[in-house]
């Protein structure tokens, strides 16, 4: 491990060049750096047509009435469509709920819903035309907290509710409640030598991904449609447009454009309903692309949370109890607010053993931006909350805080508050000891003999401190995700794997739905083929519906679900290769009946690696192809009472340890280093896991001191929507991130891997707060911290 | 929308004149962000790209003429030692892209309170020399900027070049953002001193309608330093002195309170930045103090 964070002493995996184990390049990786990659929004099609969404400027109104005459009058103009327009009676969408209008039906909930689509010659013509729209409102009261959101005199945001959550919620407004409790809190806070409490807020984060929601839609001779589109789930998306557009899903053909970055911004759907329905209207193709401000408004958001938080401990520092009560903001629709409800009360106790829980999460209807699926997933908001409280405890009992939290640190074979035992690796306490050991980057490392290096101060080249008001902070998180869907969700995966002779060389072929949005899918299915079949030339299939659902690229699932299918799917065509093989050469060797046999190196080998016959041979006439759904073990539903059950197949788990500079009269914070130490059972590619972690790292440090949708309480409005004024970290924001990677197999999973992407963005918001609560000795309950904060000016 | 493109500046000046809604167009850091957000669809864009006079600059005695379109990379490169306060300010405009495309004159012509050069002009002193088809007149900077992104101009007027006092002393800028960098200022502050005049200078950005001198701190300060014999003595300057010329100085913003920050915090950094760049520019005169770690920050 060095400072560049490049991992050292990771196993290697296979004996066939490129296989498992192996830091091979990601084939796009190229292209994308220098500026020839295919994105979603560069595609282009003849005779296209542009789409245009008219969204509504107030975050709740009645739509009294829209006039779109004069919109269609415009020349160039091809279609308007509103939601009377729409050629089904199915005319909402949603992941788990459907209560998402595709155009709004006489009313609006949030600022930026879709109102009408137009197509046009032009996307300049679209846009005009839009404005020509002309559309009343008659404006309603919103709701934005949980006090207006449930008052007794409430609008109701979704009236007569019939989804699965409706009738346990104390409150239609309230989108899923899931309470988790075990042992005896009122007993063991009796117990507590030690309480405290905290009540933490969690601003609305932006997946930010740097391509915009885009796509191409293209009517079809049987009177469906091809879409091409940047998506985290094709097959979710397809289950979702082909009923609004009346189609069966054979007849709505996906497949995966080039995609920007997602983070879970793109598992609901953008526009793609949009685009097909002017496609099918108009009988032309229609592309359509959001800028920057639009895209905002065009997807789902991270849960912005209130967290009121109580733990007790024992005089010598073991945790007595926890009670929490979680209150996520949903939004206007649902999206995956139920699933973040799930994971925010499950793992809402974070990485510790307590006997004693009571936790009451829940997501709210209201009318701010929907929120839903990033990365992190109701983890994030939890591990803030927890990371806080365990500093306030290791203060208030005079500990370390870093021993403060090993003594109470979770390990194999430890329950969860849901009753679930932790039945792999849980290193909880190794890796805060790894990010402690870490050496400390050096001090004043702006002090040069030509006078202060601003780039090296809180700052930099804004030149607002050449070392005056500057104080050190040293801050520790660790934080504990689930891998995969959860609460019996059936998360399957499909692979379609065939082997065949090309050109004279044994050629491995994957193909599978797996959108990959950057994490690095398509490279390590190729090493799990060379590794499972011996070959050399794999080739990757573009993701399309023609092929069975990988489920979604998120939850840290990909590698472990689609992965896993592929290295079934890899098994199964090795077995009929052998069985070929069997057949043509078996009478000219004996271990073909009696060895165990591998494909390496382009050849039938024995396990005493004795090479039998060329792949090439074996296959010659041959071609031998699989499609195969692979899952991991069932998990099950959470009590709606008791939240009990086992309701995760994986946890992951990472620790930082940040180091800040605050500039503490300015109030402007330079983060030195941020440290991880994270297990991730396997690395299948040790670079692209590095990246995972650091790129995770850095998204949390933007939490922590800059990004926040900013949304006006009083009107529900956006305040903010350009990267003018939501900021993400540049690369003078991101520190050094040497990272430790332990590889402790879980032997449930593939390669006994353990999913990496969502881990390191928990813990690495509440280091940076520690480290900033050190350093000036501000309690800060509040992320993303402000310069207004830190200087009592808020 | 027309893109009118003069290849001279007298027919760019005719064009002005014909058009007098077309928005000039240089560098279009400005220009170009305000139509993809819709902020603006002007009838005409005037392109001075071709104008090559507008890229040039020349060193005179007294002053340098900075050509309106003069990228602030060039400023950062060539300009450091005559203009110091500028050439921070510069540094802080947003990334090397944009550095190398926008310069003060699209600065001038947004005439936005967080526009980076303000602070370092008004600071510095200088004049905007700006013409139209009726001749030429220089405005001096204190009287260029009279409301929120509005400013001196005649609709027929352009900005040809700016010309800014040489340092005679040292200058300094700080700018606050919520990000280390490629960040609208939440407030900044230029300050240069006058040997020459036994003067000082400041200019504050982001913390008022329009860019503003803390005259009030001006004021206080050239007395104080005048009185204790400071410029002569080469004496620290006592703490509290420094510090009433930092209340001053947050006294004199009239800040809002937007989604970048609150006013309060406005007043405050503008102080903090005020007291730090007074001991910075001050330990530089008297000689003492190494300058800040890039060649030209302080004279």
């Amino acid at each position: 491990m060095g400072t560049t964070g490049t991992p050292t002493n990771l196993t290697q995996g296979s004996r066939t060049s490129g296989g498992i184990g192996e830091s091979t390049l990601r084939p796009d990786g190229t292209l994308k750096v220098t500026g020839d990659f295919a994105y979603s929004s560069d595609m282009w099609h003849e005779d296209m047509l542009w789409g245009h969404i008219l969204r509504s400027p107030v975050a709740h109104a009645e739509i009294v009435s829209i006039d779109t005459s004069e919109a269609l009058a415009q020349p160039g103009v091809y279609a308007v469509m509103t939601y009377d327009d729409l050629p089904t009676d199915v005319r909402n969408y949603g992941l788990e709920i459907q209560d998402t209008p595709v155009l709004a039906n006489g009313r609006v909930r949030h600022h930026g819903e879709p109102v009408a689509i137009v197509a046009a010659d032009h996307p300049e013509t679209a846009r005009r035309a839009a404005a020509k729209i002309r559309v009343e409102y008659r404006e309603l009261p919103v709701v934005t907290d949980e006090a207006s959101a449930t008052a007794p005199d409430a609008p109701v945001l979704h009236p007569g509710r019939a989804d699965h959550h409706a009738p346990h919620v104390p409150h239609p407004n309230i989108v899923h409640r899931q309470p988790i409790l075990r042992g005896d809190v009122a007993e063991a806070r009796r117990r507590a030598d030690v309480i405290v409490e905290g009540e933490y807020v969690f601003g609305m984060q932006d997946q930010a991904f740097l391509g915009p929601e885009s796509g191409l839609a293209v009517p079809a001779e049987d009177g469906g449609v091809d879409l091409y589109i940047a998506t985290q789930w094709l097959h979710a998306d397809l289950r979702q447009i082909a009923p609004v557009l009346g189609l069966p899903e054979d007849k709505v053909r996906m497949t995966l454009a080039g995609v920007g970055g997602a983070f879970g911004g793109r598992e609901d759907l953008s526009m793609q309903i949009h685009a097909c329905l002017l496609a099918l209207r108009t009988g032309k193709p229609v592309k359509i692309v959001y800028n920057r401000f639009e895209s905002f408004f065009g997807h789902v958001h991270r849960h912005p949370a209130r967290l009121y938080y109580e733990h007790g401990a024992t005089r010598d520092g073991k945790l007595t109890h926890l009670k929490a009560r979680i209150v996520l903001d949903g939004g206007a629709y649902a999206s995956s607010s139920p699933a973040v409800v799930g994971n925010a009360a499950s793992l809402g106790a974070g990485p510790y053993v307590v006997d004693n829980v009571d936790i009451e999460a829940v997501a709210l209807y209201t009318n701010n931006p929907p929120c839903g699926a990033m990365r992190g997933f109701g983890a994030v908001q939890a591990c803030f909350a927890y990371e806080a409280q365990m500093d306030k405890l290791a203060a208030k009992l005079g500990m370390d805080p870093v021993e403060f939290r090993q003594l109470n640190a979770m390990e194999q074979g430890s329950l969860m508050p849901t009753g679930q035992v932790v039945d792999s690796p849980a290193p909880v306490a190794e890796l805060l000891r790894r990010v402690k050991a870490m050496p400390m980057p050096p001090e004043r490392q702006w002090v040069t003999t030509e006078g202060a290096d601003v780039r090296q101060l809180p700052g930099g080249l804004s030149n607002t401190t050449h070392g005056e008001g500057v104080v050190r902070g040293v801050g520790y998180a660790v934080g504990i995700k689930n891998v995969g869907f959860s609460e019996g969700f059936d998360d399957y995966s499909t692979a379609r794997v065939r082997m065949e002779v090309v050109g004279g060389e044994p050629v491995a072929t994957v193909h599978t739905a797996m959108a990959e949005v950057g994490q690095g899918g398509v490279t390590v299915h190729a090493q799990i083929a060379r590794t499972e079949l011996g070959v050399t030339q794999v080739t990757i299939q573009p993701a399309d519906t023609q092929v069975g659902s990988a489920g979604s690229t998120s939850a840290s699932r990909q590698t472990y679900v689609t992965g896993g299918a592929v290295k079934n799917a890899c098994e199964l065509v090795r077995e009929k290769v052998l069985e070929i093989g069997r057949r043509k050469f078996g009478s000219s060797h004996p271990a073909w009946a009696t060895a165990e046999l591998l494909l390496e190196g382009g050849k039938v080998v024995t396990d005493g690696g004795e090479a039998l016959a060329d792949l090439a041979d074996v296959l010659e006439g041959e071609a031998v192809e699989v499609e195969e759904v692979w899952r991991h073990r069932p998990t099950e539903p959470f009590d709606l009472r008791t939240g009990q059950g086992f309701g995760h197949v994986q946890y992951s788990f990472a620790a930082h340890r940040a180091v800040v500079e605050v500039d503490t009269e300015l109030g402007l914070v330079k983060v030195i280093e941020l440290a991880c130490a994270q297990d991730v059972g396997k690395a299948l590619n040790p670079l692209s896991v590095v990246g995972q972690i650091q790129g995770g790292t850095t998204q949390g440090l933007g939490m922590a001191v800059m990004e926040e949708i900013v949304v006006d309480p009083k009107t529900a409005k956006v305040r903010n929507p350009s990267f003018t004024d939501y900021l993400i970290p540049t690369i003078l924001d991101t520190p050094t991130i040497p990272v430790d990677v332990l590889e402790l197999a879980d032997e449930h999973a593939p390669y006994g891997l353990r999913g990496v992407g969502e881990a390191p963005t928990l813990s690495s918001t509440p280091a940076v707060l520690a480290a900033i609560r050190a350093a000036t000795g501000l309690a800060l309950d509040r992320t993303p911290v402000r310069p207004e904060h830190l200087t009592g000016t808020a | 929308m027309d893109f009118l493109r003069p290849a001279r500046w007298e027919e760019a000046l005719a064009a002005k004149a014909e058009h007098l809604t077309a928005v000039p167009i240089a560098g279009g850091t400005d220009v170009m962000v305000e139509i993809n957000f819709d902020h603006r669809r002007p009838e005409y864009l005037l392109d001075l790209n071709r104008i090559g006079e507008l890229g040039e600059w020349e060193v005179g005695e007294d002053t340098v003429r900075l050509g309106a379109s003069v990228p602030y990379t060039r400023i950062m490169e060539h300009l450091r030692a005559e203009l110091p306060g500028l050439a921070l300010a510069s540094h802080t405009v947003a990334s090397p892209q944009i550095r190398n495309r926008g310069g003060v004159g699209g600065n001038l012509g947004t005439a936005s309170p967080a526009g980076d050069a303000h602070p370092a002009l008004l600071a510095a002193g200088a004049e905007v020399e700006v013409e139209s088809v009726r001749g030429s007149r220089r405005i001096p900077i204190d009287e260029f900027y009279t409301g929120v992104k509005r400013n001196a101009l005649a609709p027929d007027e352009l900005i040809r070049a700016i010309h800014i006092k040489k340092a005679d002393g040292p200058q300094q800028y700080s700018k606050v953002g919520t990000r280390n960098a490629m960040v609208i200022a939440v407030c900044a502050f230029g300050l240069a001193l006058h040997p020459e005049t036994r003067t000082i200078r400041t200019g504050i950005g982001s913390a008022a309608p329009t860019p503003i001198r803390a005259q009030a701190a001006e004021e206080f300060l050239n007395a104080a330093l005048d009185e204790g014999g400071f410029w002569d003595n080469g004496k620290i300057i006592t703490p509290s002195v420094a510090k009433q010329f930092a209340d001053l100085c947050a006294a004199a913003c009239n800040p809002i309170d937007d989604v970048r920050g609150t006013a309060s915090y406005r007043r405050h950094a503008v102080g903090v930045m005020a007291r730090r760049t007074l001991t910075w520019t001050w330990e530089s005169y008297r000689g003492t103090e190494p300058t800040a770690f890039r060649k030209g920050s302080a004279a």
